[in-house]
């Protein structure tokens, strides 16, 4: 689990990277940590891996308080940094056999661990080669396992899939599932919205240190997006007229061939809206969901905190 | 225990296989390690042949010796990239996150990389020393005996230990490895002018005095060691990217702690100076002692040690007197000749002197020259007593009317700089070096400016005006 509240960090006594973070991240539960580079999400994650202390507030991670136990939060958690840190010089089997040290494993279980990541990354005939003569994305695939070596119950992790194929970038996002029904807390810091969108439960904007928003990707939508959108679409030219629609129902837009309509509560309403459709002969082909993506929220979002205009 | 040692040995042994799997750093360090001996050898046998053609023995039987101490020397001054690059090298690599990421205790990480940093140089210095003596053993010249070649193995340890913990104090404290290397020089040059001044106790044979040398750098040695420990954090490695002088900070930090709360003059020395005071209770203790300790002693040795140098007769004591009877005839107009403000900057610019030593040895050298002063006073007592004059009486006429003043000063300037020495190696939680060093270096000024400065004027007024109307109210036949 992770708790943190009004988490703050402030460099050169003046520049505040992060201000205010308050979260709670249940387990079992991913958290998708968004925002522009330099927008606080790397300062977050070291201060809950007790890399930095916070100047303000406070967070507790795998029950342990950040400034009080930093020993037993590092053997706790698993960290994927921005940079995949790997020594140049080990080969792939020594380096997780190296960490599985550093957190203290036995032998066996170092031997075990380490089998089953390499085995499960696709890294086996890799093992014995020197991490320099690794592509990207295995490097990344190693930096992941080394992650993972200590079966942790929280895992911070910036940018999994960076400069992986799709196959490995399938691969490590049903890793990550796979942990999240194993209990697991997890916080993603990712650029790529989609991977975010398919595996968070939970999304937090962030910008110059403050989050913007901060809840499920249904909530962040209809915060910043407005009620859902439903789209009638007709088999041909359809003159609607003055409809009569229920409350809750507004007409978004029109074109001869569909309408889209605004709807605050599609369970009770939808049915009504199509009656209403139907009996007005309406040659429907589909009803269906206007589909918005994280994608829109987040640009939104970012030219609303910038003063800009949003492009749709 | 087991466990510490364990962890250390992990940190240490990745390090060693990284190192030893590059050859851009294994193959220069074994050509230089075992090329520089048959250089030496080869030098040695043309620089005995030129001795023995002029009679210099008594040079080239401390030749060898200082040529082991050069090829020990040697090795530790390349390898020093292993320690400057230990933490920065990581930091600019990347590597370091996952590592400080890891439950590794700070103790533990730092001690590992030290463990390394020490090694790898020492193992290079040794070999090369050894090679160097097989080759040596084979020409006809005084092969050093084993005592004084224990003394150089030890005097080699002690060199490597403060080099690589100042390196990796360095590599601690700096962002780029570029930095790191520009900074080595603030390692490398004081310990060559170190083994200059070893080089000389060699040369001037009593080798017992080296021993100093040995206890000498490896106080300065651990002391390092300890500083490295004190202000090692993880914060400090990940929360710097570039190096800015931030000037306005510096001026504001020093600032608000030289003057506190303070809103007045008055108010600056009825409240905040008495904070400085209190807080150099402990450290004036140990320079009082020390002061206690090095006068008598040296008052003592000179009374029981100086009659059996030189044979003190009647005739050579008269000698004495009227020497110092010759020397004090113009005390009268001791102002004319030296002024009290050249006296007043002379000993502001020796506490400045004490504090300047102080800073680069963590209080030990100017600790040192303190000491040194005193027992000259000391030394001076004894011989007045020597040559027939009261040395309470000396004391109470030349020494204690400006002393209260001076000493007084002297005292609090020494304490004040041992207290920066010690905040130094003592762990500052959320401070990063360069704070502690700013704000010890405000308290000290703060003891500076409010008493020493004032406290030294009085005395060098005292000194030129009154003192010597005292001396000769209190030795009027001189």
């Amino acid at each position: 689990m992770i708790e943190t509240y009004d988490l703050s960090k402030q460099f050169n006594n003046d520049f505040w990277a992060v201000d205010g973070v308050t979260l709670n991240i249940q387990p079992g539960k991913i958290l998708a940590l968004l925002g522009q580079n330099g927008a606080g999400k790397t300062t977050t994650v070291r201060m809950l891996t007790a890399l930095l202390r916070p100047t303000r507030g406070w967070a507790r991670v795998a029950g342990y308080d950040v400034t009080q136990n930093p020993q037993e939060i590092r053997a706790n958690v698993g960290v994927l940094t921005e940079q995949h840190g790997l020594y140049m010089r080990m080969t792939g089997e020594e380096y997780l056999e190296f960490f599985g040290k550093v957190y203290g494993l036995d032998p066996n279980a170092r031997k075990t661990r380490s089998d089953y990541l390499l085995q499960y990354f696709g890294l086996v005939e890799a093992a014995q080669r020197r991490c320099g003569e690794y592509s990207k994305g295995m490097k990344q695939k190693l930096a992941l396992a080394r992650a993972l070596m200590h079966d942790p119950s929280v895992l911070l992790l910036d940018e999994p899939t960076s400069a992986m194929d799709p196959e490995s970038s399938r691969l490590v996002r049903d890793e990550i599932a796979r942990l999240r029904s194993s209990q697991r807390t997890i916080i993603i810091c990712t650029h790529n919205l989609a991977e975010a969108e398919a595996l968070a439960d939970s999304i937090a904007i962030i910008y110059r240190g403050k989050i913007l928003l901060n809840g499920t990707l249904d909530e962040l939508k209809r915060v910043v997006l407005g009620p859902v959108e439903y789209e009638a679409q007709f088999a041909r030219d359809f003159d609607a007229g003055e409809l009569d629609l229920p409350q809750g129902v507004t007409l978004a837009s029109r074109s001869p061939s569909s309408l889209r309509f605004r709807v605050e509560a599609p369970q009770t309403v939808n049915p009504m809206l199509v009656n209403e459709l139907t009996a007005r002969n309406a040659p429907l082909v589909s009803f269906q969901e206007v589909p918005r993506r994280l994608e829109q929220v987040y640009l939104k979002t970012m030219a609303e905190a910038q003063g800009v205009a949003y492009a749709a | 225990m087991q466990r510490n040692s364990s962890t250390i040995w992990m940190v240490a042994q990745r390090e060693f296989i990284d190192q030893f799997r590059d050859w851009r750093i294994v193959v220069p360090m074994f050509v230089l390690v075992t090329l520089f001996p048959f250089i030496a050898d080869d030098t040695t046998r043309q620089a005995v042949n030129f001795m023995n053609r002029f009679g210099g023995s008594i040079i080239l039987d401390h030749l060898i010796p200082f040529v082991v101490l050069v090829i020990g020397f040697f090795p530790l001054s390349f390898t020093l990239v292993v320690a400057l690059e230990s933490f920065v090298g990581e930091k600019e690599r990347g590597t370091i996150e996952p590592l400080l990421s890891s439950p590794i205790d700070d103790r533990h990480m730092y001690l590992g990389k030290l463990l390394v940093g020490i090694t790898t140089p020492l193992v290079f210095s040794y070999v090369s020393i050894g090679i160097y003596l097989i080759l040596v053993s084979h020409r006809n010249v005084a092969f050093p005996s084993a005592y004084m070649l224990t003394l150089i193995f030890l005097l080699t340890f002690a060199h490597a230990v403060l080099m690589v913990s100042s390196a990796i104090v360095i590599s601690v404290q700096a962002t780029t490895i570029r930095a790191a290397n520009l900074l080595a020089s603030f390692v490398v040059v004081p310990v060559a002018f170190l083994l200059q001044g070893e080089t000389v106790l060699i040369f001037w044979g009593n080798e017992d005095v080296l021993w100093f040398a040995i206890v000498g750098v490896t106080l300065l040695a651990t002391l390092l060691v300890r500083l490295g420990l004190a202000h090692f954090r993880r914060e400090y490695l990940l929360g710097r990217e570039i190096d800015t002088i931030n000037v306005k900070w510096i001026g504001r930090t020093f600032r608000d702690r030289f003057k506190g709360q303070a809103t007045s003059v008055r108010e600056w020395y009825r409240i905040e100076l008495p904070i400085t005071l209190r807080q150099l209770r402990q450290p004036l203790m140990i320079v009082f002692g020390l002061a206690v300790i090095a006068g008598i002693a040296s008052y003592m040795w000179v009374v029981t040690n100086v009659p059996s140098y030189i044979e003190l007769t009647p005739d050579r004591i008269d000698q004495f007197k009227t020497f110092i009877a010759d020397n004090l005839a113009n005390l009268d107009s001791l102002g004319e000749r030296l002024p009290a403000p050249v006296l007043f900057y002379h000993n502001a610019r020796t506490t400045v002197a004490f504090l300047l030593l102080g800073l680069v040895s963590f209080g030990t050298l100017g600790l040192t020259l303190f000491i040194g002063n005193i027992a000259l006073v000391g030394g001076v007592l004894g011989a007045a007593h020597l040559v027939g004059y009261s040395p309470l009486l000396a004391f109470i006429a030349g020494i204690l009317p400006h002393g209260i003043f001076e000493l007084s000063a002297i005292f609090l300037a020494t304490a004040a700089m041992l207290k920066v020495g010690a905040q130094l190696v003592t762990p500052q939680p959320d401070k990063s070096l360069g704070e502690t060093l700013l704000l010890s270096l405000a308290d000290w000024f703060r003891i500076f400016v409010g008493i020493v400065l004032p406290f030294l004027a009085i005395a060098a007024v005292i000194e030129i005006y009154l003192t010597p109307l005292l001396i000769k109210l209190a030795f009027p036949y001189l």
